[in-house]
């Protein structure tokens, strides 16, 4: 009787445990969602300033975390900049100075195109498993989905943001809500996504929100209009050539 | 009986040498300080009104919030009606648009890759289209090579920056900044000449270029960050500046709205009034001071000569004179040399206060690590102020000296002073 018990008891564990995945597996879940070996994508950034929103049109191409290539389609004054990010370098091309300039030190602080994202985030190229250790806080409801809500910390010093708050939706494997902090405590940035849709193999969510803390304004919204994974980029998109 | 102390005074060289040339010294001092912190106080002014404040200056009430931090993303646009309208209201102002802003300089090689990054302060003045700024901000003087812009993209900077980045004149760098909206941006500047106003924040690293083509580069079609206007008479008038002011922001401020303008005076700005108020209490705690320290010494000086006299004032009191008489009379004898001492220090401190006021004291040293505007060449300012703050102080301490030692007489006895008299 008692043997028949302890089974009894020893399946629950593991059905219980089953049910519920290691903060690790979620964030593993997370990347191999976001992440893909490749990819294009129509994007439009709404940054609206104090004084104004604009739309800043671009068209992207990414490879793995570590290659990224933009070309700005519109406005018209931005139209013809170019960013090229490999590895740990990235380089903007100002067509109305016909100047390459390498972005690095304090200037990797300064916005991108005026959003809230600067090119220090840009920049952030591994994925959140390899920056981070999780662990899970709660579980909770954001926008109607029940979420995994994680706290990530900086496994390196050199990571951007020292803590995370995520929610993952659990079903879908999609960050829903996240708060980056600094390692003062300082809640530096939020973003929200949403409307996620089935894209090829993935959840992907089609509008996310950055809203950078430190600035006023009402953040930016980040709108993928079209986006292709795993698709073939020929090499040269990934040379400093294509910045001329 | 005046004569009659003037020669008791300069027949005895002990009376009048050392407290003449106490009070002497002290005036000369006095004169020259209070002229150079006139001075200094005047160059602060102008620096102030030429390179930041203006005699007033009109911003955004977004920008008046921040305005320590030049916030250029909360400037004026499209405000050229307005200005012309400005222009035509306040005829007796002269007005000029400027933009403030931060920026990278970026000096390519000939393969067009980056050969020396600097960080730069950007200063947009009207430089094609008027000289008034030339005049206001001493562009031909200040000019130390090459020459000035005559056409759009074309830009002056400091000598130091030209030297430091290793640029040279006639080379083409490209400012780094971020535009009104906040995104980065980028303009090609040919430079044509360096300058060094005197002012050790400028000096350090600034590019001076053409309004129009920093408007390009920051997006601020027709904007300004701020708009300066001076009096016509190039001098300061804090009243009839508030009054202006206060009309201007009752006509054209909008509480509700924070791109509608807003008029400061200069002395709203930039903390001025408050120095203002510092550098005239200093003035008056430096007299206080002076009186405080010279009356010591003179009260010194007057003590070990009551000492040596008290033969002669037992003399004088055996012979009748009151002791009221004797401490009048030490008292008339102090005046009489705190003027002559104050008149041989007012003319000496006039002297070497007329000679830096004709050739002005080099102070860039102390300027070259601080970012307050105030010129490298300090030119002393005499004021009757100063020469009256000066003159009074010296007669005072040495009257104060002369009263503090002087009532050693009341306290000692008749028969001790005789007992004196006889040794």
């Amino acid at each position: 009787m008692n043997k028949l018990l302890c089974a009894l008891l020893l399946l629950v564990a593991v059905h219980l445990s089953a049910q519920k995945p290691s903060a690790s597996d979620i964030l593993k879940a997370v990347d191999k969602n976001m992440s893909s070996g490749s990819s294009i994508s129509s994007t439009r950034m709404v940054v609206h300033s104090q004084r104004a929103s604009r739309t800043v049109a671009s068209t992207n191409y990414g490879q793995g975390n570590d290659k990224f290539y933009s070309e700005y389609t519109s406005p018209p004054r931005d139209k013809g900049t170019k960013m090229l990010k490999l590895g740990t370098d990235l380089w903007i091309f100002d067509p109305n100075t016909d100047r390459t300039v390498q972005i690095s030190g304090n200037m990797l602080k300064q916005s991108v195109m005026g959003s809230d994202l600067s090119y220090e985030d840009f920049m952030e190229e591994s994925k959140l498993f390899e920056d981070y250790s999780a662990t899970i806080q709660k579980e909770s409801s954001y926008d109607g989905r029940e979420c995994w809500v994680l706290c990530l910390i900086a496994k390196r010093n050199d990571v951007s943001y020292y803590k995370r708050i995520i929610y993952v939706d659990k079903q879908r494997n999609v960050s829903l809500y996240e708060e980056w902090y600094a390692k003062s405590g300082k809640l530096m940035k939020t973003i929200k996504a949403s409307d996620v849709q089935r894209i090829q193999n993935r959840w992907y969510p089609r509008k996310i929100v950055f809203k950078d803390q430190l600035k006023a304004g009402k953040g930016t919204e980040y709108y993928i209009d079209e986006i292709k994974f795993d698709v073939s980029i020929p090499k040269h998109i990934f040379s400093k050539a294509i910045l001329k | 009986m005046f004569q009659f102390i003037i020669k008791g005074i300069f027949r005895d060289r002990h009376r009048w040498l050392f407290p003449i040339l106490i009070v002497c010294a002290g005036v000369v001092m006095m004169v020259f300080t209070l002229s150079f912190m006139q001075g200094y106080q005047n160059s602060f002014i102008r620096q102030n009104a030429r390179f930041e404040t203006g005699h007033l200056k009109v911003v955004t009430r977004a920008y008046a919030e921040m305005i320590e931090q030049k916030p250029y993303d909360l400037a004026m646009l499209n405000i050229e009606d307005e200005f012309k309208e400005w222009q035509t209201k306040y005829p007796e102002l002269s007005w000029v648009q400027r933009i403030s802003f931060g920026a990278l300089l970026d000096v390519p090689d000939e393969r067009g890759e980056t050969r020396a990054q600097g960080q730069v302060v950007g200063f947009a003045v009207d430089l094609l289209n008027s000289k008034r700024e030339q005049e206001l901000l001493n562009l031909n003087k200040a000019l130390v090579s090459g020459r000035l812009p005559r056409a759009n993209g074309e830009a002056l900077m400091s000598d130091a920056a030209l030297t430091r980045l290793s640029i040279k004149i006639g080379e083409t760098v490209t400012l780094i900044g971020g535009s009104v909206y906040g995104a980065m941006t980028m303009q090609n500047l040919v430079i044509v000449g360096t300058v060094n106003f005197g002012v050790g924040a400028l000096d350090n690293g600034a590019v001076i270029a053409d309004i129009s083509d920093i408007r390009q580069l920051l997006d601020m079609e027709q904007g300004a960050s701020e708009i300066l206007a001076f009096f016509e008479n190039g001098e300061y008038n804090d009243k009839v500046a508030s009054r202006v002011a206060a009309e201007f922001n009752a006509q054209y401020s909008d509480p509700e709205d924070e791109f509608s303008p807003k008029m400061l005076t200069m002395m709203q700005q930039n903390n001025l009034a408050y120095l203002m108020g510092t550098f005239s209490s200093m003035m008056g705690w430096m007299a206080l001071v002076f009186v405080f320290i010279m009356g010591i010494v003179l009260w010194n000086s007057g003590l070990m000569n009551g000492i040596r006299r008290y033969g002669e004032f037992g003399l004088r009191l055996a012979i009748g004179e009151q002791k009221r008489q004797v401490y009048l009379g030490l008292l008339s004898e102090a005046f009489i040399v705190g003027i002559v001492g104050s008149c041989i220090g007012l003319v000496l401190g006039l002297g070497i206060s007329l000679y830096f006021n004709k050739n002005g004291m080099d102070v860039s040293a102390y300027n070259r690590n601080t970012s307050i505007l105030s010129e490298n060449m300090v030119y002393t300012s005499i004021t009757l102020k100063a020469l009256v703050i000066s003159f009074i102080p010296g007669v005072l301490s040495t009257l104060l000296g002369a009263a503090l030692a002087g009532t050693a007489i009341y306290k000692r006895q008749t028969s001790q002073l005789f007992k004196e008299l006889e040794a």
